[in-house]
């Protein structure tokens, strides 16, 4: 069996993995990290995303050997003190979520994208969230909530 | 729960060659490459596949990025779609490939998927193909008994098909850099605009020669068992100025070329008129850069 080490979350953590055990399995089920949820098996859904090196991915299309040695973010990395993250704080507060299953996903989606991209516009928010799929909102306040987290007024 | 495999990670070429030599048949089973996942992980997870084992190649550094020089372009087998995205100088010579780049997938997709997955994957309607074949890309096969390369025209044989010894990988995409007066274009048509699947995909590239068409490529995705360049059409632009009628002319041909099926996203009809709607279309903005 593989052993896999990586940072998740600013803290080391190690673990034997089957081959085949996927990133998000990693995540929820050794090291008990269910915040990232797992809303689809074909790979469409977006609940799964975190950050591997910075960037989103799909923890459920990566083995956990794939991400040996990464530096992984989920959303129970972005608060910190007990402070919600400015991005969680925008869903909050202009209603980004409704059931919350998609929202993990919607959020480091979104941290990355204003990482990327501090101003961007409505379509290029649009654009940034086809990966990750919301049956709730309609995604109107989804895309207010990342406007008034990238400081855009209006939102 | 799918079946467990043995995963190996190889930090060099050479020895990720070795894991892969004993690959016997390729099909479904086996030893396989796993670049990206974004193919592989989906169809492990459907049972589609069952390897024995993968062979990881997240570690291969050497594979990945893109080097121009010398008039060449030169992209590693596990450069990303979002690798291509970001690099500087692509999209003024192959703003085809930038283009489908942009429309492929989500953001997390483009960020794992790799070019030589997607051209491997076998798809029709793999989107970063039509323009790799429109720029005339050849790619190179790499076994412990040495290298070869292989017209990417060439490397398709049939359905999920190809010219890929079992064990060879896929290292490296290559093409000249277009000459000056030339100009290539592609269009991705699907049932939305976001993280969908390619109905129809055209890609063309034309190279002018004192006011003449000198070459051209039309290569066609997701509308017969391979994407396929329509040389028939080609040939009828090549040596000749470019009028509407022959433009037209020549994406009627290009329907002939092709053979589409009917499935969920679309009838095999419409693809043919969008094969038709999207070849005059595309030709006639590149021709029009050039004149
Ligand atoms: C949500 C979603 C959206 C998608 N959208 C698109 C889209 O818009 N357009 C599109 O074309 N595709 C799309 N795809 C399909 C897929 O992402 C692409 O085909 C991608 O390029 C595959 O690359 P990969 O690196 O992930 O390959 P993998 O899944 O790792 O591998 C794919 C196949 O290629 C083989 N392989 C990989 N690298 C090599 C190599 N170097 N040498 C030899 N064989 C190799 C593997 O063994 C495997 O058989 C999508 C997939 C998902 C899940
Ligand atoms: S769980 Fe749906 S995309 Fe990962
Ligand atoms: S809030 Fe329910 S799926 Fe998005």
């Amino acid at each position: 069996m593989p052993t896999v080490s990586m940072t998740v979350n600013g803290q080391p953590a190690a673990g034997e993995v089957e081959g085949r055990t996927l990133l998000v399995e990693f995540l929820r089920e050794h090291l008990r990290l269910t915040g990232t949820h797992v809303g689809c098996d074909t790979s469409q859904c977006g609940a799964c995303v975190v950050h591997v090196n910075g960037k989103s991915v799909k923890s459920c299309t990566m083995l956990a050997a794939q991400a040996d040695g990464a530096e992984v973010t989920t959303i129970e990395g972005l608060a910190t003190n007990g402070e919600l993250h400015p991005m969680q704080a925008a869903f909050k507060e202009h209603h980004g979520l409704q059931c919350g299953f998609c929202t993990p996903g919607m959020v480091m989606s979104a941290v990355d994208l204003l990482n990327t991209n501090a101003n961007p516009s409505e379509r290029e928010i649009r654009e940034w969230l086809e990966g990750n799929i919301c049956r709730c909102t309609g995604y109107n306040n989804i895309v207010k909530a990342i406007q008034a987290a990238a400081g855009q007024t209006g939102g | 729960m799918y079946a467990d495999f043995d995963l190996v990670i190889p930090e060099t070429l050479d020895e990720a060659l070795e894991a892969l030599a004993g690959a016997v048949g390729g099909g479904n089973g086996g030893t396989q490459p796993l670049a990206g996942g974004t193919n592989m992980i989906v169809d492990l997870r459907a049972r589609r596949v069952a390897p024995s084992r993968l062979v990881g190649l997240g570690r291969l550094d050497g594979l990945r990025g893109i080097r121009i020089a010398d008039g060449r372009v030169r992209m590693g087998a596990r450069t990303t779609m979002s690798d291509i995205l970001r690099h500087p100088d692509l999209a003024g010579h192959a703003p085809s490939l930038v283009d489908q780049a942009r429309v492929f997938g989500g953001q997390m997709v483009r960020n794992a998927a790799t070019v030589a997955g997607n051209i491997c994957s076998g798809s029709p309607a793999a989107d970063a193909v039509p323009a790799l074949l429109a720029l005339d890309a050849e790619v190179t096969l790499a076994s412990p008994s040495g290298t070869r390369v292989v017209p990417l025209s060439e490397f398709f044989l049939g359905y999920k098909r190809d010219a890929r010894a079992p064990g060879e990988l896929m290292t490296e995409i290559a093409w000249d850099i277009p000459p000056a007066h030339s100009s290539n274009r592609f269009y991705k048509l699907a049932l939305r605009k976001g993280d969908a699947i390619t109905v129809v995909g055209v890609a063309v590239a034309l190279a002018a020669e004192d006011g003449k068409c000198g070459t051209a490529r039309i290569a066609l995705g997701a509308v017969a068992p391979i994407v396929k360049r329509a040389t028939a059409a080609e040939a009828m632009l090549c040596g000749q100025a470019l009028t509407p009628e022959l433009i037209d002319a020549a994406a009627r041909q290009a329907v002939d070329d092709v053979d589409p099926i009917d499935d969920i996203r679309a009838s095999a009809e419409y693809r043919r008129h969008c094969v038709h709607a999207l070849t005059r279309r595309l030709v006639t903005q590149a021709w029009e850069r050039l004149t």
